[in-house]
């Protein structure tokens, strides 16, 4: 290794890395705990003290998507081979299944008002950050910024209005009225970074391709959309990410059809008393997805962050 | 020259077929302004109209009256909202001091290049990017007094009894409550600004000051923290825009409480508008909210210019 003054020597590296190591590992305990728990029978889960070793067991996850009731004294007696593995596990428990739980309605609501919302922030942010990258749009600077600042307004404070308008115009509780609120605010993102990501792109490309006879949409998306796609894709998933997170406005906004899952998995309940195993199940199936994305990001992720403020 | 302007020459703008580029422009431009209209701007508006009114939502049938200023009087002559007002500073100020003193210091670290620092980091960031509604929930969880595994962590290193406090039903303890989450979620981003920040100072500058013999402390404080302090303060100004509106996770930890001692202002507002269904009154509330982030930003921003252009 040639010799630098601004390389650190190996001792301050080693103790730099322990420290980053050391402060990894405390921040994952919560995620990890949450994790473990989803795999705990409800007296492991509050046990003291806390268990890190214990029998794994799927209880929590089958009381996450049943709903359950007590079993009268006389069922319980008699025993059924012929019932499927969960049914047992849950008669163990002196309990019998009723019938499916919300949660994978919920988290299918999830799914389509994420995907619904990205997709649309996605190709009317494209087009936007396209016609702001290249064309002299009048007011560009202010226009930029009004948008931005749409981002800066506490959710609840447009909550009244959003509540009133939806109830007008029947949107109250529907896929489409929380597609439509999450598309707009995902809207700022997405102008902002794809922006900047057709920023990056030399105009030179799109000259050459005009000149040899291609129209304004075809060297849109023969020339510039491909070379950008990594951007637009990162940002996908930050909006994806951001929608898949909100509960402020979906709490406010959605009570039935279109609940999503993070005002729903704060009421997970089980028969008697708070089902920790059960909503760490339900925590965990719907914040992993995100950790693999967030691994997927890390190019971007800083960029993503600061609304393309901040490029590596 | 802008580049617009570049990327059609006259003598090829006038061969291309179909739409002029003026016309593109505003086909690709229109449909976001009108959403952001629709969903942000009427709103908005408003909101401005209700807050002179004393409408309410349960009570569609009454009479709407103008009452002038008279919800804005209300809310700043009221003891509660200041006493909101205090709970959010104290909150903001210390999410933001320990998140920039711990992030800077990671950031830091990270920068000595050790083996596996980018993994490391990835490992870092996973707080901030989940749901904060599903995490403080859980947080709930952790911080039980008996079986929780924060009291247990916390016994096992100072020797106090488990049960003898708990962090979200105590009056003293709450605040800080929300804090160490709040913390523990957001310090990665201070962190990943702080790192670009590292990345982005040249390795010549440090190598000059060597020449010259300045020593490590000398060079920490008069290079590092001087080329640093652009990418601090945009985190602070995020971070601080962002806990203003917090909402989620603390409703989720301590709903406001204990008493009124977490009521941030979103989690107030929150009750105005949708539990004592003062809508008059909470739009009033939500304008006064709205300007004074954006007053504050503003003010912020030009700052943060004046650092940047030196």
């Amino acid at each position: 290794m040639s010799f630098s003054v601004t390389e650190p020597s190996r001792r301050q590296k080693w103790i730099a890395g322990s420290l980053v190591v050391g402060y990894a590992l405390i921040t994952l305990i919560p995620l990890l705990w949450i994790i473990a728990t989803g795999f705990k029978s409800s007296a492991d889960s509050i046990a003291y003290p806390p268990k890190v070793v214990f029998q794994p067991t799927v209880e929590g996850y089958v009381n996450l998507f049943t709903t359950q009731t007590r079993m009268g004294e006389d069922l319980r007696a008699e025993p059924r081979e012929d019932l499927p593995w969960y049914e047992q596990l849950v008669r163990e428990k002196g309990n019998t299944i009723v019938g499916a739980s919300r949660y994978s309605e919920r988290f299918f609501n999830s799914v389509i008002i994420g995907f619904g919302s990205t997709f649309f922030a996605i190709l009317l942010g494209t087009m936007a950050a396209y016609a702001f990258s290249r064309f002299r749009v009048p007011l560009k600077d202010d226009l930029l910024f009004f948008i931005l600042s749409t981002r800066m307004m506490p959710p609840i404070a447009v909550a009244v209005p959003i509540f009133l308008m939806f109830r007008n115009l029947g949107l109250s509780d529907t896929h489409a009225g929380m597609i439509l609120l999450y598309t707009a605010i995902n809207l700022s993102l997405s102008v902002w970074l794809i922006n900047g990501f057709i920023d990056e792109i030399p105009v030179e490309y799109e000259e050459a391709a005009l000149i040899d006879g291609y129209t304004r949409f075809q060297a849109f998306y023969k020339v510039v959309l491909p070379q950008a796609t990594t951007g637009i894709a990162s940002t996908a998933i930050f909006c994806l990410i951001f929608a898949w997170n909100e509960y402020a406005l979906a709490v406010l906004l959605t009570s039935g059809t279109a609940q999503t899952a993070p005002p729903f998995i704060p009421t997970i309940i089980g028969v008697g008393g708070q089902d920790w195993p059960a909503v760490a199940a339900g925590a965990t199936i719907f914040l992993v997805p995100v950790m693999v994305f967030t691994i997927l990001l890390r190019k971007h992720l800083l960029r993503g962050i600061t609304f393309g403020a901040v490029r590596k | 020259m802008d580049r617009a302007a570049r990327a059609t020459p006259p003598p090829v703008a006038k061969q291309i077929k179909g739409l002029s580029d003026r016309a593109i422009a505003w086909i690709f431009v229109a449909p976001t302004i009108i959403i952001l209209l629709a969903i942000n701007i009427f709103p908005l508006i408003w909101t401005i109209y209700l807050s002179f009114t004393n409408y309410a939502v349960n009570r569609p049938n009454r009479d709407v009256s103008f009452v002038g200023l008279r919800n804005y009087e209300r809310i700043l002559s009221d003891e509660g909202t200041w006493a909101t007002m205090q709970a959010t500073a104290h909150f903001l100020i210390w999410t933001i001091v320990i998140q920039v003193l711990i992030g800077f210091t990671l950031a830091y670290l990270i920068n000595k290049k050790f083996r596996g620092n980018d993994l490391w980091t990835t490992i870092i960031v996973f707080p901030m990017m989940l749901s904060p509604a599903v995490v403080g929930n859980f947080w709930t969880f952790l911080y039980q007094p008996q079986i929780g595994l924060f009291n247990y962590v916390v016994s096992f290193f100072t020797g106090a009894d488990p049960s003898s406090f708990s962090m979200i039903a105590s009056v003293d303890l709450a605040p800080w409550a929300i804090i160490i989450v709040d913390t523990w979620m957001w310090t990665p981003f201070v962190m990943l600004i702080c790192l670009a920040g590292l990345r982005s100072i040249p390795d010549s500058i440090y190598e000059a000051a060597e020449c010259d013999r300045a020593s490590k402390w000398r060079q920490f404080w008069t290079i590092t923290i001087p080329m640093i302090l652009p990418f601090l303060m945009l985190a602070v100004l995020f971070r601080g825009i962002e806990n203003f509106k917090m909402f989620d996770l603390v409703v989720q930890l301590t709903g406001g409480g204990p008493g009124n001692t977490t009521t941030l202002t979103s989690i107030d507002l929150k009750r105005e508008a949708f539990e004592k269904w003062r809508t008059g009154f909470s739009s009033a509330y939500a304008v006064i909210l709205f300007v004074t982030v954006f007053g504050l930003a503003s003010i912020y921003v030009k700052a943060l210019n004046k650092v940047k252009a030196r």
